[in-house]
Order: structure tokens, then C-alpha cells, then sequence
């Protein structure tokens, strides 16, 4: 579904990935771990070309370089952003409805349904400013609104941050779900790197802008280096 | 661990923050009504009451023109973070279309309005893509420095093809030149008649702000640029829309006031000061706060001219520029506009 090969990307002279190679299939959790500063949120970003790029991205197939952050979202990518990226003006329940912006189908309001049904906290503030929730009703709120669009990909920018242990289990409980029951394809970034491995499938380790480690989930758990670095025993 | 707690440390000062703005905006709308109030009650004391009341209505008739045109400098202010300083100019030309509508094609002149202010959306539409957006909507300077061309641009055009005389502009409404008496004070139905077209555009706008889709996408990105572009919104599309829905509502409020001034090619220049005013005291990015403060800023016009004998209608204006000057100083996110304007 999603082949990146020699990924370079810069801000402004400064280049931050410096050949970044991953592939997601289709079905497929894949979770890059990476210490702050590695280039994950860098990686997701030049996914959907909001940063200029070199090196090939292709997505079902197709090179995606050079085309516009807006055309990209329209191909199925949905993406989380770190901070969640929220409309804070807009009330819950009109960032729902634009999460399925480009939606033409008659079941948007069913969908609204199912996700108020899962996160019962969002129906309680569907008519509040989404920037009077509290940062995790934020966070779940940013992902209801990216799966409104009923996304190919989804792409997720530590979505543990900030969250309570509870609420992030529950999170991750939710993904696993809908990656088993709806096939949806899943690329997370994370540093809990604990509880991204419970549901990934495979995993990159991101070090200075480099991949430098891949394998199944179970491989890199085991791993001494891994463990280490983000498992912490 | 350290991130969580940095995290839900700023998000503590953001709320205290929000807490405070809130304290602040109250008061400085309190402190407006209060001098308002004030005022009224000793010149309506000194001067009378009837003399007061037709103050009143004189200044809500210009009020609410300038509500209508800081609500269209408010709508692009809001797609684009950028003042159209040729939104007055805009407005011009599409009275000039009404008045061609009318005059030369006979069309009656309520339909002539609703013609022209389609034909500006148009033309609006037009512009947008060909001048605006090559440009990135985050380069704001490039933006402004083409509305300010194009003023140049349509004022010189019109001159060219109108020429600089002026022009009785028909009114619209029925009962022409008719008033009746509230208390003594006289109030035109033509100037009833405009309050309420004004509402009603007022109305419409939020209707189509709130209820439709692309009022939605319009919504979004004036929030956020980027989160709009991740869920799939068109940008360029959705500030054409702005753009042509700032026109229509331009052109409305030129043809309810060529009314009452004639009509050159000139003739939007102190509206477009008030209105300027207006936006700013409202906030820039608040449509609510552009109409309230419309119609304040009208009444602060006829009142300061009208009562304070060295202002008389020579330095009306400058009370504008004051008003201007001093809200950018006092509290640039005017009365009612979010904190975010503050940053510009
Ligand atoms: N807007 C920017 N301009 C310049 N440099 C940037 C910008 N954003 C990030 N960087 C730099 O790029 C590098 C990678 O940043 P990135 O945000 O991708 O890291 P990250 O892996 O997501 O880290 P974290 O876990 O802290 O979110 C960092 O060295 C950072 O300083
Ligand atoms: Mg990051």
C-alpha cells in the first residue's frame, strides 16, 4: 500500500531524514519507534507532502511526491498529527463532519453515531468548542474525526502523548479492533513503543533520520538494542 | 513522564490564559457601553430628546452600512488573515454594475442589486484565481500588496469607463422619500428598509456559514490551514468562496449607500474607513463583532459629529483612524475576535 524508498526530507537547508526506507501492506499495523527528535513526525509529514522531499513515496502503487497535502487526503490517507491538529473553533461534532469532508456516500451520520458510541465522551461535548476539551478528549476526537473519512491508511503521530495509561490501553484496543474487523492498514509512530508492539504487525527502529532496524513486532521486543532503548528493562 | 507533566502544564496555562482574555473582553465592552451611556444620557439631557433619537437613526443607517462592509472585509479576513484593501473598491464596481443594470437595461432596481451582487461574486471568483492564488495563502504580505494593486487597479478602471461625475443611484425600496415620526424624530422608510436588508444578509450569511457544506470547509480553514488540508478541503476553492460571498455582500451595502451619496468612482473611500474601524473594534475574524461594531462606530460618527462642535462632518474620519489606532493599541483582538488575531 504505502512504499518509501530514500526518503530525504528538509526544513528550509536543514535536512532531517537522511534515507528513510519502510513499506506498509495493506491489512498491516506497522509501528516506527524513535527517541524525540529521530524524524517520525518528519516522516509522517512528508508522507503527505507538507514538507518538500527526495526519494521515492508511492501509495497503491502510484508516486505520490510533489502532489498536494489536500489530493493526498483525498487518495485515503488520514493522519493524526502530533498535537492532534484539532479545530478548535469548530464545535465536536462539526469536526466530525468535516473529518468526512470528502465523503459523497449517505452514511455520515450513521458514522458519527458509531464513534459517539465509542467514545460516549465526544457525544457529551458534541456541541462544545473542540478547543475546550481536555487534551485527551482531544486526542480521541482527532482520531473519530480521521476515521470519518473512512480512511485506506491511517497514519498516527504518537497518540499516546499526554493520555492517561487507562485511556491510551482503550486507544490501542480501538485500533487493533478496527485493523481485525474493518482491515483498516495502520502506521503508527510511537515511543510506548510497550503498547505499539502489542498491536503492530511489524516495526522500523528511526534513528537521526535513518531507519536502522526492521522486523516483526516479536523480533524487535526481543531485541537487546530495542529492549533498551524504548521497552526500558 | 516529564512530557506528560510539560504537557498538561501548558495546557493549564492555556486555559488560565483563555480565563483572563475572557475577564478582559467584559470589561472592555463595559467600559464601551459605559461612556456610550453616558454620553447619550447628558447630550440627551442638554440637547433634547427628539434631537437624540434622530441622531440615533441617522447613525444606525450608517451603521449598518458599515456593518455590511466590515462583515465583508471580515469574511476574507478570515479565509485569508489578510485585509482586502480593495474590498471597498470592489464594492464600487458592483454598484457601478447594478447601475448599469438599471439605468441602461432598465432592469427594475431591486433585481438590478441582486444581478450585480452575482455578477460581483463572479468577477470575485475570477480574481481570486488569478491573482490570488498563485500566491501560498500563507505568504500574507504578497496577498495584501495585490489587494492594495487591485484597488488601484478598479478605481482607475471604473474612472475609464464612468468618468468621475456623479450619479443619483435609484433607491431600491418603496415609499421613496416617505418617513413617519417616532417620537418626533423623522426615520425614512428607505433607511427602515435598509436596516433590515442588512439583517436579513446578516442572517443569510450565518445560515450559510453554519448549515452548509462549504460553509463548513470555509469554517475549517479559517481554523487551521494545515488540518484542513489533511481532511481533503480544497483550499484555493473554499477561499474563492470566501472571496465571492465578500463581494456579494460588498456590492449590497455600495448600492444601499450610493442611495444616499451618489455614485463615482470614489465614492466607498470613508465608508471603507468606517468599516475599516468597524472590523477592527469588532475583532477582524468575528463576524458578530463586525456588525455590533458597525453600527457602534455609525453612532459614534453621527454622535461625535453631530454633538462635539470642532469635529462637524470635516474630522469625522479622523475619529475612525482614532478608533483604529487605538484598539490596535489597547486591544488588537478587538472586542469580540479570538486571541489568534493578536499574532498577525
Ligand atoms: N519546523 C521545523 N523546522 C526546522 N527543523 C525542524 C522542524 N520540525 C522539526 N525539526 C527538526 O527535525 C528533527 C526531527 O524532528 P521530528 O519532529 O520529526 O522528530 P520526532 O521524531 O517526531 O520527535 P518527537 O518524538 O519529539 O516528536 C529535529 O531535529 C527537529 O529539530
Ligand atoms: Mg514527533
Amino acid at each position: 500500500m504505502l512504499h518509501v524508498d530514500g526518503l530525504h526530507a528538509s526544513y528550509g537547508p536543514i535536512e532531517v531524514l537522511h534515507g528513510v526506507d519502510f513499506h506498509v501492506d495493506v491489512g498491516e499495523v506497522v509501528v516506527i519507534l524513535g527517541a524525540n527528535g529521530a524524524g517520525k513526525t518528519t516522516t509522517l509529514r512528508a508522507i503527505c507532502q507538507m514538507i518538500d522531499t527526495k526519494g521515492s513515496i508511492q501509495l497503491g502503487g502510484e508516486t505520490i511526491n510533489g502532489r498536494s497535502t489536500t489530493e493526498i487526503a483525498r487518495r485515503g490517507v488520514a493522519h493524526v498529527p502530533q498535537g492532534r491538529g484539532t479545530l478548535t473553533d469548530l464545535s465536536v461534532e462539526d469536526n466530525l463532519l468535516a473529518g468526512a469532508y470528502t465523503r459523497k456516500d449517505g452514511e455520515v451520520r450513521a458514522d458519527i453515531d458509531r464513534w459517539f458510541t465509542t467514545f460516549p465522551r465526544l457525544q457529551e461535548r458534541r456541541d462544545q468548542h473542540a478547543g475546550s476539551l481536555s487534551g485527551g478528549e482531544q486526542q480521541m476526537l482527532a482520531v473519530a474525526r480521521a476515521l470519518m473519512s473512512r480512511p485506506k491508511l491511517l497514519l498516527l503521530d504518537e497518540p499516546s502523548l499526554g493520555l492517561a495509561p487507562l485511556i491510551v490501553k482503550s486507544l490501542f484496543a480501538q485500533f487493533a479492533q478496527m485493523n481485525q474487523t474493518d482491515g483498516l492498514t495502520i502506521l503508527v509512530v510511537e515511543q510506548n513503543a510497550n503498547i505499539a508492539l502489542d498491536i503492530a504487525h511489524r516495526a522500523y527502529v528511526l534513528e537521526a533520520g535513518q531507519t536502522v532496524l526492521t522486523g516483526t513486532a516479536d523480533e524487535l521486543r526481543h531485541d537487546d538494542a530495542v529492549r533498551k532503548a524504548y521497552l526500558g528493562y | 513522564m516529564s512530557t506528560t507533566q510539560s504537557v498538561n502544564e501548558s495546557i493549564g496555562k492555556g486555559y488560565a490564559a483563555l480565563g483572563r482574555l475572557g475577564q478582559k473582553r467584559i470589561i472592555s465592552i463595559g467600559a464601551l457601553v459605559a461612556v456610550l451611556a453616558a454620553f447619550s444620557v447628558i447630550v440627551a439631557v442638554q440637547h433634547g430628546f427628539t434631537l437624540f433619537l434622530q441622531r440615533i437613526f441617522d447613525g444606525l443607517s450608517n451603521g449598518f452600512i458599515y456593518a455590511a462592509m466590515a462583515m465583508a472585509l471580515v469574511l476574507i479576513y478570515k479565509a485569508t488573515t489578510v485585509v482586502n484593501f480593495a474590498q471597498g473598491e470592489m464594492a464600487m464596481f458592483g454598484t457601478f454594475i447594478a447601475y448599469v443594470f438599471g439605468h441602461s437595461l432598465g432592469i427594475p432596481t431591486p433585481l438590478a442589486i441582486i444581478l450585480a451582487m452575482l455578477a460581483s461574486a463572479l468577477g470575485a471568483a475570477g480574481i481570486e484565481r488569478v491573482l490570488i492564488r498563485p500566491f501560498d495563502p500563507r505568504n500574507h504580505l504578497a496577498v495584501t500588496i495585490v489587494t492594495l494593486g487591485l484597488f488601484l487597479i478598479l478605481n482607475s478602471l471604473a474612472g475609464v469607463i464612468w468618468a468621475y461625475d456623479n450619479r443619483a443611484f435609484p433607491s431600491p425600496f418603496p415609499g421613496r422619500n416617505r418617513s413617519f415620526s417616532v417620537f418626533g424624530a423623522n426615520l425614512e422608510w428607505a433607511n427602515l428598509f435598509t436596516w433590515l436588508t442588512v439583517l436579513a444578509a446578516v442572517l443569510l450569511v450565518s445560515l450559510l456559514l453554519s448549515r452548509t457544506k462549504i460553509g463548513l470547509a470555509f469554517r475549517s480553514v479559517s481554523n487551521s490551514l494545515e488540518s484542513s488540508e489533511l481532511l481533503g478541503i480544497h483550499i484555493g476553492r473554499t477561499l474563492q468562496f470566501g472571496w465571492a460571498l465578500a463581494a456579494a455582500v460588498g456590492t449590497l451595502a455600495g448600492t444601499m449607500i450610493a442611495r444616499t451619496t451618489l455614485l463615482e468612482p470614489n465614492f466607498m473611500g470613508r465608508v471603507l474607513i468606517y468599516s475599516f474601524a468597524a472590523a477592527t473594534l469588532g475583532g477582524l475574524d468575528s463576524l458578530g463583532g463586525a456588525v455590533v461594531a458597525g453600527i457602534v462606530i455609525g453612532l459614534v460618527q453621527t454622535m461625535s459629529g453631530g454633538y462635539i462642535g470642532f469635529i462637524g462632518s470635516d474630522l469625522a474620519p479622523t475619529v475612525a483612524l482614532v478608533v483604529i489606532v487605538g484598539v490596535l493599541l489597547v486591544r488588537p483582538s478587538g472586542l469580540f475576535g479570538s486571541k489568534r488575531v493578536e499574532r498577525v
